[in-house]
């Protein structure tokens, strides 16, 4: 089996679990901010905002591993040496699988440290 | 043969001749523009220097007489302000526009006349901005410009300046970044495939993206604090709505990614020294194209951490703390990378390019460390606003940019000039700027934490800050010592000494690839590349090099030319041909300059004027300088291979610079949007319940036809494709009138329902997004004039469509742009009632 051509793989590919922490920052913040100022007040519990975080967390993650998954599988692509660096449809294929199997785990590791973050407050103050 | 070659070489000379004269400076080659812009960011580097050694003479002792408060607050403001917008991001883009077609093997950047703009606009906007010192006007509002300093007790003309200046200046940085991003994605050599391209290029395309997401942020903020200073519109105002919190969200949202646009391209230059000097090629490619590509992402999730003094909610800075913390992953990842380098390879001596390197990494790794505690919020609390703040952030900027900086210029000096720096003048410099920079700056986190403020004319004696202070001055004068020797390395007369001889450190990348100096073609062919390292792995690949065995090695219509390859795999898919010298990038600097530097003055009729003609000098430059219908349609460029001269559509470079340039304006869109519901959140009354305005009519109404409008315009270009050309132009036309209608409407929506800009916040915000939207329409209608004009003249056809292409593009921003607006201004107040 040959690797895909050029036209089946795409740089965006990349972008899709730090896009994804990007969303569920983002999420996360204004979710947070909004419930802490329109809804609740300052010193409220933030209640229904830490149960829509931990949702997004688990959207977020599912997500990540899901993209983590497709980049590993790629980067085992064909049998023999597995290397990065050479002139080859393999080795290019397997550089772009590699490099969003190490994006997927950097997000996933930053998903997690504002997760938890946001987990561990009880109110907004 | 020999006589083949060189009639060859003759025809590329003349082709990539650079003018003579006054004519030099309509140079737009990257090999001069380059130079001109790297010299210029120097200068400023020195002029900003200047000024902190002026702040050190007036802080070296208590109760300090030698500048008055005034004059130290323009000299604080313009020293940050200039160091970080006409020296830190220009002089990445300056290199990256000298070195980054060497890397890739190509002639020349896409845009060629777009560095020149950049470089003739950055120029004008930096002498505007610098100048202002001289007649007490600068601005004086610290670099960061917070209202309602700046927009309510702040006279003069000082924060227009800087607001207006430095917009412009940021404008020609996102042009320069476009120019990038394309060269890095479609300019490549055949062959260099997405594994294989220099990290330098992975560097430049990640800091490049992030300054098109970066900037518009700043960009809109600068807007709405301009047009409250010029026309009272009251965003920042508390007493009518507004709030001085959004304009800290705005600007550090460009604020802290700027750091790392600093930082990467920086530490890009050492990845391509370590591993020259290490002979060997860079351990772990692949986990430092990660640590480039996440730092980028994540550096936008830790803007908040310079606000954590606001009185935000405990919980977002815990969000943006967690976020603070994880970005020291990728970051460390890539210093491990060099270090694992330097291990695994033959020991490096101790060259001036590695002294630098390590010096670099030393002092940032310790400007890394404070950033990690004063992510901190508890510890941000105590240090927030003092001088330990000063203190990390150079330790950050000057070992993570101005070392690595130093490094690149003593190790690349030879590809511009020829010949090497002194080795002995750069030891000495760099142990004068090394000892000098420590002594000037460690004793600032100590000052800090004895709780020094930041931003005082002088503190009185006793407090614990004398010595500490004194120490600062000194080692201040210390390092500008190393950098005065390094200027007067590079500026002393070099005539007796001998040109360095080929890849004089032995390197294994493409920009080493031509005989010193090296000709203004920049390679002899255009090479095909199966390796990161071809000089170290290619056999014989000078040799075929400079015997054009590659590609493009005749310039047999003695023009500018250079290959556009496909973005993952480099397959030639274009043989580009470029446009040569032209004064009308200064004309274009000028008239759009003039903008900016008359609303500074608040002469808007003129400013306007000034913009109008900018507009037309610019369609001038794409009249005569783009998208021409060539006389054949392909072209041998060597090795067997035709390639086609005209593309339109995505596998063009102008496309991908539209498409790159409406991301930026994308994110303006989605910064000024933010504002609006960042009001929402903090007035209990927005809308404000009295409100009528905008309704919902006009705003339906007008996203109606501005839909018909993108439709219109996207019919068009298929009958163009089918030669229909009276179905061409009355689709065209047709769009162009409903794109003026729904403009009309948009505005008829705040205009007939009363609502009065400065009465409040309200009002201003639906009124400046009507009108941002009303921009993208204004624009949209000048580019389908244009499409029209071009195919009256002939200029255009079914086949030859870059133009239109272009602006179908466009237009499915614009048309987002305009559903966005309408369902905010229209929908959200339905929604919040």
């Amino acid at each position: 089996m040959s690797a895909p051509p050029e036209s089946r793989e795409s740089l965006w590919r990349l972008a899709i679990s730090p896009t994804i922490w990007m969303a569920h920052f983002t999420l996360s913040y204004a979710t947070a901010a909004v419930w802490c100022e329109k809804f609740a007040g300052p010193s409220a519990a933030l209640g229904p905002a830490r149960t829509a975080i931990a949702l997004y967390t688990v959207a977020a993650l599912a997500g990540i591993a899901y993209n983590g998954w497709d980049g590993r599988r790629r980067s085992r692509f064909g049998s023999g040496r597995l290397s990065l660096g050479f002139d080859t449809d393999e080795d290019r294929h397997r550089f772009l699988g590699f490099a969003t199997l190490l994006l997927a785990a950097l997000s996933a590791g930053a998903t997690l440290y504002v997760a938890g973050a946001a987990l561990a407050f009880g109110e907004c103050r | 043969m020999n006589e083949l070659r060189e009639a060859q070489e003759k025809r590329l000379l003349k082709a990539w001749e650079t003018p003579k004269g006054w004519r030099y400076w309509s140079e737009v080659n990257n090999t001069e523009v380059g130079v001109w812009y790297t010299a210029t960011s120097l200068f400023f580097l020195l002029y900003a220097g200047v000024l902190a050694l002026l702040m050190r003479i007036q802080l070296a002792r208590p109760d300090g007489q030698f500048l008055d408060a005034e004059t130290y607050n323009q000299i604080f403001t313009v020293h940050g302000s200039v160091m970080m917008f006409l020296f830190a991001i220009p002089i990445f883009e300056s290199i990256a526009v000298i070195f980054l077609p060497q890397m890739l093997g190509a002639r020349d950047l896409p845009f060629p006349r777009l560095s020149a703009f950049g470089y003739w606009c950055f120029l004008l906007g930096g002498i505007f901005l610098c100048g202002s010192l001289f007649f007490d006007a600068a601005p004086r509002g610290g670099w960061f410009m917070y209202p309602p300093l700046t927009s309510s007790y702040q006279d003069g003309i000082g924060a227009d300046i800087w607001l207006l200046g430095f917009s412009f200046i940021e404008i020609a940085a996102i042009a320069a970044a476009v120019e990038l991003i394309v060269g890095t994605l479609k300019c490549r050599p055949p062959g260099m495939r997405i594994n294989l391209i220099p990290l330098y290029a992975w560097y430049v395309l990640v800091a490049a993206a992030m300054v098109l997401f970066a900037f518009p942020p700043l960009i809109a903020g600068s807007m709405l604090l301009e047009v409250e200073r010029a026309f009272g519109w009251p965003f920042f105002d508390p007493a009518r709505g507004g709030d001085p919190l959004l304009w800290q969200h705005l600007f550090w949202l460009f604020g802290h990614p700027e750091v790392y646009i600093i930082f990467l391209p920086s530490v890009a230059l050492l990845a391509m020294i370590v591993p020259t000097f290490a002979r060997r090629p860079i351990v772990g490619y692949t986990w430092i194209v990660l640590s480039a590509v996440g730092t980028g992402f994540l550096s936008f999730g830790l803007w908040v951490h310079h606000m954590y003094t606001t009185g935000l909610p405990g919980v977002s800075l815990a969000l943006f703390s967690a976020a603070s913390e994880a970005v020291a992953i990728p970051t460390g990842v890539q210093i491990f990378c060099l270090i694992a380098t330097v291990a695994a390879g033959r020991r490096p001596g101790g060259s001036v390019p590695m002294l630098f390197t390590a010096g670099g990494l030393a002092v940032f790794v310790v400007g890394g460390l404070t950033g990690v505690m004063l992510a901190l919020a508890p510890f941000d609390f105590q240090a927030h606003d003092t001088f330990f703040v000063v203190g990390h952030f150079h330790y950050v900027l000057i070992g993570g940019a101005l070392f690595p900086i130093m490094a690149g210029l003593y190790y690349y000096f030879p590809l511009i000039d020829g010949k090497k720096l002194s080795d002995r003048l750069g030891r000495i410099a760099f142990w004068l700027m090394f000892a000098g920079f420590n002594v000037a700056f460690l004793p600032m986190h100590l000052s800090g934490m004895r709780g020094m403020p930041r931003r005082v004319f002088t503190y009185p004696a006793g407090l614990g800050f004398d010595e500490l202070n004194l120490a600062s001055s000194v080692g201040a004068f210390i390092l500008a010592a190393g950098i005065a020797v390094i200027t007067w390395d590079v500026l002393r007369p070099k005539r007796s000494e001998d040109v360095s001889e080929r890849n004089p450190w032995g390197a294994g990348t493409l920009e080493w690839l031509p005989p010193l100096p090296p000709a203004t073609w920049g390679v002899r062919s255009i090479p095909e590349i199966d390796s990161r390292y071809p000089l170290w792995d290619q056999p014989d690949f000078e040799r075929h090099v400079d015997e054009g065995r590659f590609y493009l090695p005749d310039a047999d219509e003695v023009r500018r030319e250079t290959i556009v390859t496909t973005v993952i795999d480099a397959r030639p898919v274009q043989c580009l041909q470029l446009p040569g010298p032209s004064f009308i990038t200064h004309w274009a600097a000028l008239t759009i300059g003039g903008f900016f530097i008359f609303g500074t003055f608040g002469l808007w009729k003129t400013a306007l004027l000034s913009g109008a003609i900018g507009i037309g000098v610019v369609a001038r430059w794409l009249w005569t300088g783009s998208a021409h219908i060539p006389a054949r349609a392909e072209k041998d460029v060597g090795l067997g291979l035709s390639l086609p001269l005209y593309v339109s559509g995505p596998d063009s470079v102008g496309w991908w610079a539209v498409f790159i340039t409406m991301l930026a304006v994308a994110t303006a869109t989605v910064s000024l949007l933010f504002g609006y519901f960042f009001y929402w959140t903090v007035n209990d009354d927005f809308p404000p319940r009295g409100a009528a305005g905008p309704g919902v009519f006009w705003p339906c109404l007008a996203a109606a036809l501005l839909l018909g409008a993108w439709a219109s315009t996207m019919l068009s270009r298929r009958l163009n494709r089918r030669d229909d050309a009276r179905g061409f132009y009355a689709a065209l036309t047709g769009a162009m009138a409903l794109g003026i209608a729904g403009a009309a409407a948009l505005l008829a929506g705040p205009w007939l329902t009363g609502l009065e800009p400065t009465n409040g916040v309200y009002p201003a915000i639906v009124w400046l997004l009507a009108c941002w939207a009303g921009l993208h329409v204004l624009t949209g209608l000048i580019m389908q004039a244009y499409c029209l004009a071009s195919r009256l003249a002939g200029r255009m056809t079914a086949r030859h469509d870059m133009d239109l292409a272009n602006t179908e593009l466009f237009w499915h921003f614009a048309a987002l742009t305009a559903l966005a607006t309408v369902a905010v201004i229209a929908g959200f107040p339905l929604a919040a009632r």
